[in-house]
């Protein structure tokens, strides 16, 4: 991990109050695994004080070179507000990369299979995921959550790494209606069981709550990404424990990806 | 950088620029961002005899130009600390200062004692003013108390006492004038103010233990105020502590009285504040054709 001074390449509105900001962060990009998250101070002034957590969304290639990463984020309070403000060109101090972030590899008896589930934005931490599950040649369905059609995030861009790819929205406005934790039940019916089944989640804590349980009725290894407010972001403060059966562990430095039969609820 | 040099009791340091408790782990969490050497000194995240859970969350919350924290004193209690903290610590090859909490006056000198025995160890903090654990009121919130709490531990150990006051008081020289005569080699203030913060629309305290301590920039003309009032009073070293950002903010605590300080919160923001700060101490002294740190030391012109 190293603190840098990364130049904003571009910072473009997706949707919504969504942003999708890449900075030129070259050692980050190289240093980085999926599921990991960088720290970024979002203002000069000390309105807001703290750095905020941003997982990293994809890594930017230029040809062969690694050139920087992307974050992808929603607007929702000071912080945000502040970064949405900033133009290309513009510098931000950015730490990273930091936590553990998804283990890819694993021993398996079985033809391995990755099941994404993206709930609103925590299809953030996800696309880079994806594609590195590509790499590796592993099947991988993705589900994505979203309230309604316009809050939807990311669709394209795991359609570029999958085929399989299913929506739900809570409205029924696209896709499956209802929560992705239905969708992902459907699925579970519909698909082949000779797989080794590893689920990689991140979303709002329900939906965390509800895909661990049913990942715990099939025995699936589930790896849930969980987002906490930070002031550190390197576990010095201990200001973002989550309960495990094992104490109190670091969202930022022990996570923020847990395996799910750890997490107390 | 000769000129930058301090003594807090027996403790020379190469700078005046300590890391604060709690807010730099046990430095080895900032190895990979900090040149850790060139730090004044540590101060360790307080440790206590037994290990302690903490609160359970929300433990932080930001506030204008700071933040509320009640992490209630998370750590792996004191053995945990000798065996697998102070190894890594010892290498650093600043001083390190740890600082200590205990429930009552005798758990305060077993650490003492037991501290007193580690190599390696420069000083003992004593956090006598965290407000985010329950009990009736901090050690520090009376002057009697706090006297035999630094008696007991200047009882079981040389080391260098340095005594952590808390602003959650009505006189603040009262208690530091009890941890100079019961002996402590010097007093670091301030620690946080107990603050709190509400959600508006789920009418809940932001953080679980409802209130939490208050730092960063927001508090710091209030703890100036306090360095000034107590330097002006005690003749042992004040360190002073509350919202340092910068090396201007640093020499504002200095010109106040205080012999060295203490960088909090800011470590948070940006990992290499330490060591930035002690830089821009020495161009201010260059600037101003100072010699030595000492001679600002409380030389605020009246």
């Amino acid at each position: 991990m190293k603190d840098i001074k990364a130049k904003i390449l571009s910072n473009k509105k997706v949707s919504h109050a969504y942003y999708n900001m890449s900075l030129d962060a070259p050692y980050i990009a190289r240093a980085a695994k999926p599921g990991q998250f960088v720290q970024i101070k979002c203002s000069d002034s000390m309105e807001p004080l703290l750095r905020r957590p941003f997982s990293i969304h994809r890594l930017k290639a230029k040809g062969s070179r690694l050139e920087g990463i992307e974050i992808l984020y929603e607007v929702v309070g000071k912080g945000t507000k502040s970064l949405s403000k900033k133009r290309e060109g513009e510098f931000l101090d950015v730490m990273g990369p930091l936590g553990s972030g998804f283990s890819l590899h694993r021993p398996l008896s079985l033809e391995p299979r990755a099941i994404i589930i993206a709930g609103g934005i925590g299809a953030a931490p996800l696309v880079y995921l994806a594609e590195e599950l590509k790499k590796n040649k592993i099947k991988t369905i993705v589900l994505i959550g979203a309230k309604t059609k316009g809050f939807i995030l990311c669709e394209k861009d795991f359609k570029k790494v999958t085929s399989e790819v299913y929506v739900s929205t809570d409205d029924g406005t696209y896709g499956c209606k209802g929560f992705v934790s239905k969708l992902f039940r459907k699925i579970l019916k519909t698909t082949e069981s000779k797989f080794e089944t590893v689920v990689y989640v991140c979303g709002p804590a329900g939906m965390l709550r509800c895909i661990a349980d049913i990942c715990r009725e099939r025995n699936f290894e589930c790896q849930e990404s969980m987002e906490e407010k930070m002031a550190c972001g390197i576990g010095a403060c201990l200001g973002c424990v989550v309960e495990t059966k094992s104490g109190n562990k670091l969202v930022c430095k022990d996570g923020p990806v847990f395996d799910a039969k750890e997490l107390i609820w | 950088m000769t000129r930058l040099k301090v003594k807090i009791g027996k403790i020379k340091l190469k700078n005046p620029v300590m890391a604060a408790s709690g807010t730099f782990g046990y430095a080895k969490e900032f190895e990979e961002l900090v040149h850790l050497g060139e730090i004044g000194a540590i101060i360790t995240k307080t440790i206590t005899l037994n290990p302690r859970q903490g609160n359970f969350m929300p433990r932080i919350c930001e506030t204008s130009a700071g933040m509320l924290n009640a992490i209630g004193l998370q750590n792996e209690g004191i053995d945990d600390f000798i065996k697998e903290k102070m190894p890594y610590l010892s290498k650093i090859g600043s001083p390190i200062i740890v600082s200590m909490s205990g429930n009552n006056i005798d758990e305060f000198f077993i650490l003492a004692r037991r501290l007193d025995k580690v190599k390696n160890i420069s000083g003992i903090e004593l956090n006598i003013s965290c407000p985010n654990i329950k009990s009736k009121g901090l050690v520090a919130q009376d002057a009697k108390e706090t006297y035999e709490v630094v008696k007991a531990v200047r009882k079981v150990t040389n080391k260098t006492i340095i005594t952590k006051l808390s602003p959650n008081v009505t006189d603040i020289v009262e208690i530091a004038e009890s941890a100079e005569s019961a002996g402590s080699d010097a007093v670091s203030l301030v620690n946080t103010f107990l603050g709190m913060a509400i959600d508006i629309d789920t009418r809940k305290s932001k953080l679980s233990n409802i209130t939490g301590g208050l730092s960063g920039p927001c508090i710091k003309p209030i703890a100036v105020r306090m360095v000034y009032e107590v330097s002006k009073n005690i003749n042992i070293p004040v360190i002073g502590i509350g919202g340092i950002m910068n090396s201007d903010d640093a020499i504002e605590f200095m010109l106040a009285g205080a012999a060295a300080i203490q960088v909090g919160t800011a470590n948070f923001i940006e990992p290499g504040i330490c060591g930035k700060i002690v830089k821009g101490i020495e161009a201010y002294l260059k600037k101003h054709k100072i010699e030595k740190i000492e001679d600002i030391v409380g030389n605020l012109k009246i």
